[in-house]
């Protein structure tokens, strides 16, 4: 078993696909995570399933729902003397209200692209006359292995590592969405690897309270299929949240990492673009981890400046689709994106202008 | 160009570097009204038909599994002149060496240049040393330029594919980039994936005696789907790929699911993608699977009528996308 070729059987997503286009009912699914996103783009799913299934994308990329504000805050921090700011490269080029970190980098802002919140410490320790700040964005998958790093840090003294933490939680963004949003939505495929972290319980007020069914998806393309099979077979009248990625996901999640999360981060108020501000959904360090902070560090912001014509926001929020933007394909393209669904690996846009919509 | 700055993404072989080509650099220096972005020109010398190009090298690491910058730079010139159907013959070495290298490391890199010079039937003939101040360059960075003779006509040209054609590659995709990026000190973990850098002449040879060769792109930097996108703008055609004949490693795409990168889109050293007649095609991959850089040589697609300039993927769980030029590499500095 390869784990992948298994999960790509022609043979099995056609009789996948055909089970669900028999079932006769259209159904509006909104899949929650932008890895499911690409995935689904990239694998062409949508013309397997259409006309029946309509999948729309929710607001599940770190990169996207990041506030320009916050972008602002990291392209600043990485202009300041002696700052390295060491980041995943996926916010490379990511516009804030004014310019990218790229943009900050050319213009010599030392910016190092790393592949974990490790080797940001490794920086730290290699250039003790330099302060290293890892820019923490990401969900529930991302933030245990940085609250490691950060204890790492404490346990080895090493004084000139820092976190801009920025990362977010999944379930509360969920329930804001829901609450204030009418998406009419049938079915929600949510992410496997946040739910790897925190299992299916979190979930359990939406089909509690908004009689939606939820499957917990992998990533490869039988993975969604059959998620959507799932959600086909349990229908609004009887709503609950299954598990569809038994391989990695059990309901309790993984306690060893969210022990290792809540003991360095404290949930906090965060601000999500397109969605608001929404309380308990982010990520801050514990003020026994002050000394990591990035937050406090004192820099001036650009003023905010609104993006004219882009709906980002709006695209998070499942409201729109991404060519139904007047930008999308003209001025926003991958090579110079006016907004970050554009540009982030994972983003919407970005899903629909590469791999056709 | 609305960018002020040059920035990593301009030198990535996408669509960002070819707006700096075609907006700011080609309509100051070029003389030739419409240039077609060919790996090399044809020049018409009395008596003969000449190929020349030049490539500048800035790999990092210098040494990598599977080669090192001397070799990557006498092949990938080697290789740039046989994807004119040409047979390279002269080559120069242009080094800029930063202050305090290492002459053990240099003497490596330079033996390892002369091998693969050998191996590919070509001579250095020309050559220039620099060393600048330490923190002026990176180690080593070089320059080669090549100079091969063309002896068939018609010319091949990334401009000739034909409606009807098959495509070949002769091997399996995104083993260099991902060589290069998992051999780096600060990859998180270990990967065996070897380079796949190799001088592709006598393939080339191979293949032109085997059958009716009308397009031949390397797929380096922005890999096969970058190769595809130009062959089809370039001869004005269509194109449909098959995902599933595709070969590549089960390491290349486990390290592809990791970083989220598609292997249509990381670059190749050793790689010729081949647009041939389609009756042909059989005759010429069964010659370059007798050759040593050909041994996984197969058809992986077709070129059709049709919307100009569009490549089509036939996905492998039966579906079908567009596969388009990606924007800029991910992977800076991995040639």
């Amino acid at each position: 078993m390869k784990y992948i070729d298994e999960f790509r059987n022609p043979v099995a997503a056609e009789k996948l696909a055909h089970k669900i286009k028999s079932s006769g009912t259209r159904m509006r699914i909104m899949e929650v995570c932008g890895t499911h996103t690409m995935a689904i783009a990239r694998s062409a799913l949508r013309p397997l399933l259409s006309p029946d299934v309509e999948l729309i994308s929710g607001p599940g990329c770190p990169v996207c729902v990041t506030s320009d504000t916050d972008i602002d805050r990291a392209i600043a921090i990485s202009l300041m003397p002696d700052v390295v700011l060491a980041t995943f490269g996926d916010m490379m080029r990511v516009p804030g209200s004014e310019s990218s970190l790229s943009d900050a980098k050319a213009k010599g802002a030392l910016v190092r692209v790393v592949y974990s919140p490790l080797e940001a410490l490794k920086i730290a320790k290699e250039q003790p006359d330099k302060k290293v700040v890892f820019l923490g964005i990401g969900f529930e998958t991302t933030a245990p292995a940085v609250a490691a790093t950060v204890l790492k840090a404490k346990d080895e003294n090493v004084s000139n590592f820092y976190v801009l933490s920025l990362h977010k939680l999944i379930p509360p963004a969920l329930k804001a969405l829901l609450s204030t949003e009418d998406l009419h939505l049938d079915g929600l495929i949510l992410p496997g690897h946040v739910s790897a972290i925190i299992g299916s319980k979190p979930y359990e007020f939406i089909p509690r309270e908004f009689g939606i069914p939820c499957v917990i998806a992998g990533f490869e393309p039988l993975d969604i299929l059959s998620a959507i099979s799932m959600i086909s077979d349990m229908k609004k009248t009887n709503p609950a949240v299954e598990i569809g990625y038994a391989r990695a996901v059990r309901p309790e999640g993984n306690p060893k990492a969210l022990n290792v999360m809540y003991s360095v981060f404290e949930k906090v108020s965060a601000l999500w673009r397109g969605i608001s501000e929404i309380p308990q959904s982010g990520l801050d360090l514990k003020s026994e981890f002050a000394q990591f902070s990035a937050s406090s560090f004192d820099v001036e912001l650009p003023e905010p400046k609104e993006k004219k014509g882009c709906v980002c926001g709006d695209v998070i929020r499942g409201r729109v689709k991404p060519n139904e933007c007047p930008l999308f394909g003209k001025s926003c393209t991958p090579e110079s994106p006016v907004g970050p669904c554009m540009v982030s690996s994972e983003g919407t846009c970005a899903s629909y202008y590469i791999y056709g919509d | 160009m609305k960018d002020n700055l040059i920035k990593i993404s301009h030198g990535g072989g996408g669509l960002i570097m070819h707006r700096l080509l075609n907006e700011e650099i080609i309509p100051v220096l070029s003389d030739r009204a419409q240039t077609v972005l060919e790996d090399a020109a044809v020049l018409d010398a009395p008596g003969a038909k000449l190929a020349f190009t030049t490539d500048s090298y800035v790999v990092n690491p210098l040494f990598f599994p599977g080669g090192d910058i001397g070799k990557l730079a006498i092949c990938g010139t080697v290789n740039d002149l046989s994807m004119r159907g040409a047979k390279p013959l002269w080559i120069s070495v242009g080094l800029i060496i930063e202050e305090g290298f290492s002459i053990a490391d240099l003497r490596k890199i330079l033996k390892s240049a002369k091998k693969a010079a050998e191996e590919a039937g070509v001579a250095i003939v020309a050559g220039d040393t620099k060393v600048v101040e330490r923190g002026k360059a990176d180690g080593l960075f070089i320059n080669t330029s090549g100079v091969g003779v063309i002896r068939e006509e018609p010319l091949i040209s990334v401009a000739k594919a034909k409606p009807g054609d098959a495509l070949i590659i002769n091997g399996t995709i995104g083993d260099h980039g991902i060589a290069i990026v998992t051999y780096r000190e600060t990859f998180p973990f270990k990967v065996s994936v070897e380079s796949d850098c190799a001088p592709l002449s006598s393939l080339v040879e191979t293949m032109l005696a085997s059958g009716e060769v009308h397009a031949l792109r390397d797929p380096t930097r922005g890999g096969l789907a970058s190769a595809l996108n130009e062959i089809a703008d370039a001869s004005k055609c269509s194109i449909e790929i098959w995902e599933e004949s595709i070969p590549v490693r089960d390491e290349v795409r486990g390290i592809c699911e990791v970083l989220g990168l598609d292997p249509l889109g990381v670059a190749n050293e050793g790689k010729v993608l081949a647009a041939v007649k389609s009756e042909d095609a059989e005759e010429i991959v069964s010659k370059m699977r007798s050759q040593k850089y050909g041994s996984d040589s197969c058809v992986i697609g077709k070129v059709l009528e049709g919307p100009p300039g569009e490549v089509r993927l036939a996905t492998s769980i039966g579906s079908r996308r567009i596969l388009t030029m990606p924007s800029g590499e991910q992977l800076p500095r991995i040639c």
